[in-house]
């Protein structure tokens, strides 16, 4: 019996990422990576500390040259363009643009001396925005979408709490409509309770905006949660990959085997 | 549509790594298929693998060999081997499952959970709200709980709720593992009725059901899974 899986033709992934690899001299830090990322799809990443997982977020974010491998990125006009063959003025505007990049520190990725509301207004003006009231208006729907009150607009992040300050930079990545964001352990370090609040606005905003969204972390209830597909990697190497449940319900690699039977049961 | 579903030569086993490699067989050369309007019930004794084969065709567990073939989007797909995107769309479209546990999601209303499958479907959120209530009402749910997150609701409560999440789509294939496990007499006939109007509409059912009374109410076939036992190899 013949089978065709079904592929429709609007089906075109975003991101393609080809035999990456990253050594620091003899070390390495990520070791021939390939996947591909479509339009919608949350996609995490997991792993223990060392195995290579933050280094390969920030090769295919433009953050770190891969000593090895392409990373190529289909453009709103379509064309697919290879980021390390992209102008660092280029890459910029792309990650100002049409990328996000959520730091696990809120501060490395806020500005903390500036309020709240240039936080955010600050991306829309990198989009061409000039509109003093417009772009107020709209960094105040932004920190409500994120549940912070707009009588804080005009404080600065550093009057924030940790949660508050992690949403504000969600919103400051979100308010130029990205097709793309990174997403470095962004509930690593909060309190439980306020990581429950932050990951179900992520998983709302994600559902509700159509993101792609690539999410590194070692929470593997975060990656449940969050992601509709998952990579284990181990010493640089990816080695294992499917669908969340499937690789959290019937882990087939030794290792993912102990990541899973290691999470703590309430 | 006769035949949505057709399972072929499946056979699953366990590799646990962590107890030095011990290999357990769970199934072996699973063949069957489902008809459309009918509810097939999987039978046998726990351990046979009934979770197992239902978990396979909603593709939360990896198949060994064999196919298990679905009619999605006019085309053929084999969930054994599927791109993980492509069994998101099945999901989203196909199979439905109804699982034995709730997995609740911090802050989000019970009737929410209820309707977030028409909505990530693509329905309008009032509808789907609408269409969520009244099956909540239908599992006698009390009202007062429908805007709070289930999470501190009994086993009863909960279930029911994992229920309505499952039946207020139109899949045409529907997947429930012990539905009725922790239900009472009257919400037990309600799922048996519930499980009527889906195979009125033409949907193909493949349930596990423990009480004797549900599955005497809904089964058209039982397909017993003691003959999908592996074989032992001779040494």
């Amino acid at each position: 019996m013949s089978v065709t899986v079904s592929s429709p033709a609007d089906d075109t992934p975003l991101l393609r990422v080809s035999s990456v690899s990253k050594s620091y001299g003899a070390r390495t830090g990520c070791e021939d990576v390939s996947f591909e990322l479509w339009p919608g799809e949350v996609l995490a990443v997991v792993g223990e500390s060392g195995s290579g997982k933050t280094t390969l977020l920030n090769c295919i974010s433009s953050r770190l040259m891969p000593t090895s491998g392409t990373v190529s990125y289909r453009m709103r006009d379509h064309t697919w363009r290879e980021l390390y063959r992209m102008s660092e003025a280029e890459r910029r505007f792309l990650m100002r643009t049409d990328w996000g990049f959520v730091h696990q520190n809120p501060a490395d990725g806020l500005r903390m001396t500036v309020s709240a509301g240039a936080n955010v207004g600050e991306r829309l003006m990198a989009v061409g925005d000039r509109h003093y009231g417009n772009i107020r208006s709209t960094a105040i729907d932004w920190l409500g979408r994120v549940e912070i009150g707009a009588d804080r607009i005009d404080d600065e992040p550093r009057a924030f709490s940790g949660g508050m300050r992690q949403r504000l930079q969600i919103a400051r990545n979100l308010v130029t409509s990205p097709r793309l964001v990174f997403m470095d352990e962004p509930t690593g370090g909060l309190d439980v309770s306020v990581q429950a609040r932050l990951l179900d606005l992520l998983r709302g905003l994600v559902a509700d905006l159509g993101l792609a969204a690539i999410v590194v972390t070692h929470d593997l209830a975060v990656a449940r949660l969050l992601s509709h597909r998952m990579m284990v990697m181990k010493d640089g190497r990816v080695i294992e990959t499917g669908l969340t449940d499937r690789v959290l319900d019937d882990p087939r690699e030794a290792y993912t085997q102990l990541l899973v039977s290691s999470i703590l049961q309430v | 549509m006769a035949t949505p579903l057709v399972v072929s030569e499946v056979a699953k086993g366990f590799t646990m790594h962590l107890r030095g490699g011990l290999k357990l067989p769970v199934v072996d050369d699973v063949s069957f298929s489902l008809r459309a309007g009918e509810c097939a019930v999987l039978g046998g004794p726990s351990g046979a693998g009934k979770s197992s084969i239902l978990k396979m065709l909603y593709g939360n567990y990896s198949v060994d060999t064999g196919q298990i073939i679905v009619q999605h989007r006019g085309m053929l797909v084999d969930i054994a081997r599927a791109a993980p995107r492509v069994v998101l769309s099945v999901r989203r479209e196909t199979i439905g499952y109804v699982s034995q546990f709730l997995r609740t999601v911090p802050r989000v209303s019970a009737l929410d959970v209820v309707a977030e499958p028409l909505t990530t479907a693509g329905a309008d959120r009032e509808a789907a709200r609408d269409s969520a209530a009244a099956l909540l009402a239908r599992l006698n749910l009390p009202k007062t709980l429908w805007s709070l997150p289930p999470a501190t609701f009994s086993g009863g409560e909960q279930q029911r709720v994992n229920i309505a999440r499952g039946f207020i789509t139109s899949h045409p294939i529907l997947l429930l593992d012990e539905p009725t496990a922790s239900l009472d007499a009257v919400n037990r006939q309600v799922v048996i009725d519930l499980i009527a109007e889906k195979k009125q509409a033409g949907v193909a059912l493949l349930g596990i059901f423990h009480d004797q009374d549900v599955r005497e109410a809904v089964a058209d076939a039982v397909i017993d899974v003691t003959r999908f036992a592996p074989k032992k190899v001779a040494a």
